[in-house]
């Protein structure tokens, strides 16, 4: 965009925020300084309603509410103006530690698109008369990243439009298509999910944004579905990952100096001649084992049987899958 | 977000939403500095002074005198004497409104995070200043686990040296050491001291739910100056080249680890993957990759494999002799 056109558009504005009537093409051609032309010429005509197009896109796009309306009973044309209340930013009165709280909140995103916006909604603050110290500080810095997913999936909900991605996960071997409408995008443990109605299997399901390879694709209108009233976006991923009950007990002998790792989990610790004695809480018995098996010779369960039996099959695979290759034939 | 656009309109676009808010940024700060207003808008000193330059020929419909955006420009600051009714600044746009909402959401559930109350405040706010937009598809829950990282930070804050009692994973040892705190940090979800630490001789990270005790010590935390904090914007694990590298196949059921660790490289190989990965030490290897289950089988390098082999061997013995008790090591 040129400066000519940059001064033309910041004109159109001033020019429409000063109108309380509806101002049509030809009346805002006549006082804006950029779109002289001569209406009886068509091709001059034709390039100034061009120009105007884009004008208006443009300032659209930039968030600017352009109202369309009928200037009176005698024009039969569409006229235009921008209301100042629905142009300007609300008061917003920021305490110091408010506003504190604000600007660092616009320094969490690593994210180039969301810092951009970050940054320019803080300037916009700013130029409400927020006073932000940029030295601020609140002891622990977040460190949030996102998954490119993200900007797409959340217009779309805000859309309410329907979309399609690539989808694949560690156990599936090829990406597969799935169809959402998706009613939001949580932050669970870290980690990305968006949550909405799966067209396909026709039920709610979550999916990590990690996990989506490629583009993600916004299809058919806006406003398509409704989401449920008052749903609880995190219930629905948290649902998977609950807290987990530890109620087993397991024995094990530990090498004296060894399995530090180990010993952390241990609710109670006995030294002994052949080595120390942990009691190690646990839910499941399969996953212990592989937790002791990952210590080799420096551990040995005494109970229960369950857990001693599992962790000696484990290490029978682990031998076998380990053979040394016949060498020279 | 919206549609992607060539990096020219992209800053003319900027410009112009710039020059919108100029006005009103300006109105509020009689007399501000230039320099002062171009940091404030992140631009240079030069740029904002073009635009001033550009806003000082625009104005209301009749464009004479009275009717022009009007300042007076006194050395290196500049006052607005006439606005043309760009008074206020422009509303926030679904995208400014999501990117400040969701960080303070982020900040508001940071746990061990100061001054909560006063982002909750200023959340509200915020959400009723961006009024229609403020309904930001998305929520945030981070672990709770907020009482250790609570004690640590107060620890930073008093500015101590500190003395920790940290367990270190990829040793599989827990040992004390001194360091100099820097800043504590929360990444992917897990809270991080980092630290400069004076057993190593260099910055550290420490992840908060391994630091097992710590007591803050009589002497001030005094990093030295070549304590440089890690860029922790892609991650807090950068392998590098000179650490080893560690060859798996996977089957289906343990291809999780694929996601949960950093690889170099993940190739398809009839029913199963080989999967290559940097470690930092060959011992956490060995601990992770043992108790794996039966679908993962190390293929390299050698050393890796003839350990795995003879330390699950030995716990078999162990096992089948009668009186069934930890051997001494040859």
């Amino acid at each position: 965009m040129s400066r000519t056109r940059t001064e033309r558009l910041v004109n159109l504005v001033i020019c429409l925020l000063s109108t309380r009537r509806f101002l049509t093409a030809a009346q805002i051609a006549a006082t804006v300084p950029g779109y002289e032309h001569d209406p009886e010429d068509p091709r001059d005509h034709e390039a100034f309603q061009r120009k105007f197009e884009r004008d208006k896109a443009e300032l659209r796009d930039l968030g600017v509410p352009l109202e369309t309306g009928t200037p009176s009973a005698f024009d039969a044309e569409p006229g235009y103006r921008i209301g100042h209340r629905e142009y300007a930013l609300p008061d917003v009165l920021l305490e110091p530690d408010e506003a504190a709280a604000v600007g660092i909140a616009a320094r969490l995103w690593q994210h180039a698109g969301l810092a951009a916006a970050a940054s320019s909604g803080l300037a916009k603050l700013r130029a409400a008369g927020v006073e932000v110290d940029p030295q601020a500080t609140l002891g622990v810095e977040p460190v949030v990243t996102v998954d490119p997913a993200f900007g797409p999936l959340t217009s779309a909900a805000r859309a309410r439009r329907a979309v399609s991605f690539a989808y694949r996960t560690p156990e599936g071997d090829a990406p597969a298509t799935r169809r959402l409408e998706p009613w939001g995008v949580v932050c669970w443990q870290g980690r990305w999910y968006v949550v909405g109605h799966d067209r396909e299997r026709r039920a709610t399901r979550c999916f990590r944004l990690s996990r989506i390879v490629g583009n993600v694709r916004a299809t058919g209108p806006e406003h398509a579905f409704t989401p449920p009233e008052k749903v609880d976006l995190i219930s629905h991923v948290a649902r998977w990952s609950g807290p987990v009950e530890h109620t087993g007990r397991g024995t094990v002998l530990v090498r004296p100096g060894r399995a530090a790792g180990l010993r952390r989990w241990a609710v109670e610790a006995l030294p002994g001649p052949d080595g120390d004695q942990l009691t190690i809480p646990y839910s499941d018995v399969d996953r212990l084992a592989g937790t002791l098996v990952g210590y080799g010779a420096d551990v040995l369960v005494q109970a229960p049987l369950e857990l001693r039996e599992a962790v000696i099959q484990q290490l029978k695979e682990v031998v076998a899958r380990h053979e040394p290759l016949a060498v020279g034939t | 977000m919206t549609a992607p656009r060539t990096p020219a309109n992209r800053a003319s676009a900027d410009r112009l939403g710039r020059l919108l808010n100029l006005v009103p940024y300006l109105l509020a700060r009689p007399g501000i500095a230039v320099a002062e207003a171009a940091a404030d808008h992140g631009v240079s000193e030069r740029q904002l002074r073009e635009d001033l330059e550009l806003l000082w020929v625009c104005g209301l419909p009749g464009y004479g005198p009275g009717d022009l955006i009007d300042m007076a420009l006194d050395g290196d600051r500049v006052t607005i004497t006439y606005d043309a009714g760009i008074d206020r600044p422009l509303r926030l746009n679904p995208d400014e409104a999501l990117a400040l909402v969701v960080a303070l959401r982020m900040l508001a559930e940071t746990p061990g995070i100061g001054a909560r109350d006063a982002i909750e405040r200023a959340l509200a706010k915020i959400e009723n200043a961006a009024g229609d937009q403020a309904g930001a598809p998305v929520e945030v829950r981070l672990p709770a686990n907020a009482e250790r990282l609570d004690a640590i930070r107060a620890a930073v804050e008093r500015g101590r040296a500190l003395q920790l009692t940290y367990y270190t994973a990829a040793r599989d040892e827990t040992t004390q050491r001194v360091v100099d705190p820097m800043r504590v940090l929360m990444v992917g979800g897990r809270g991080y001291l980092e630290a400069w630490c004076r057993r190593a001789d260099a910055t550290r990270l420490f992840r908060v739910d391994r630091i097992d005790a710590f007591t803050e010590l009589d002497e001030p935390a005094a990093p030295p100056v070549e304590a440089v904090p890690h860029d922790v914007s892609d991650g807090v694990f950068h392998p590098t080249a000179d650490l080893p590298l560690v060859t798996v196949r996977v089957g289906r059921g343990s291809r999780w680890i694929t996601e949960y660790y950093p690889c170099e490289d993940v190739r398809r190989d009839g029913d199963e993957w080989v999967v290559t990965m940097r470690v930092t030490d060959l011992g956490w290897a060995q601990r992770l990759l043992l108790g794996l289950g039966p679908d993962v089988t190390v293929v390299g390098p050698a050393e890796l494999v003839d350990r795995i082999r003879a330390q699950a061997a030995t716990a078999l013995d162990q096992y089948a002799a009668p009186a069934s008790t930890l051997r001494t090591p040859q």
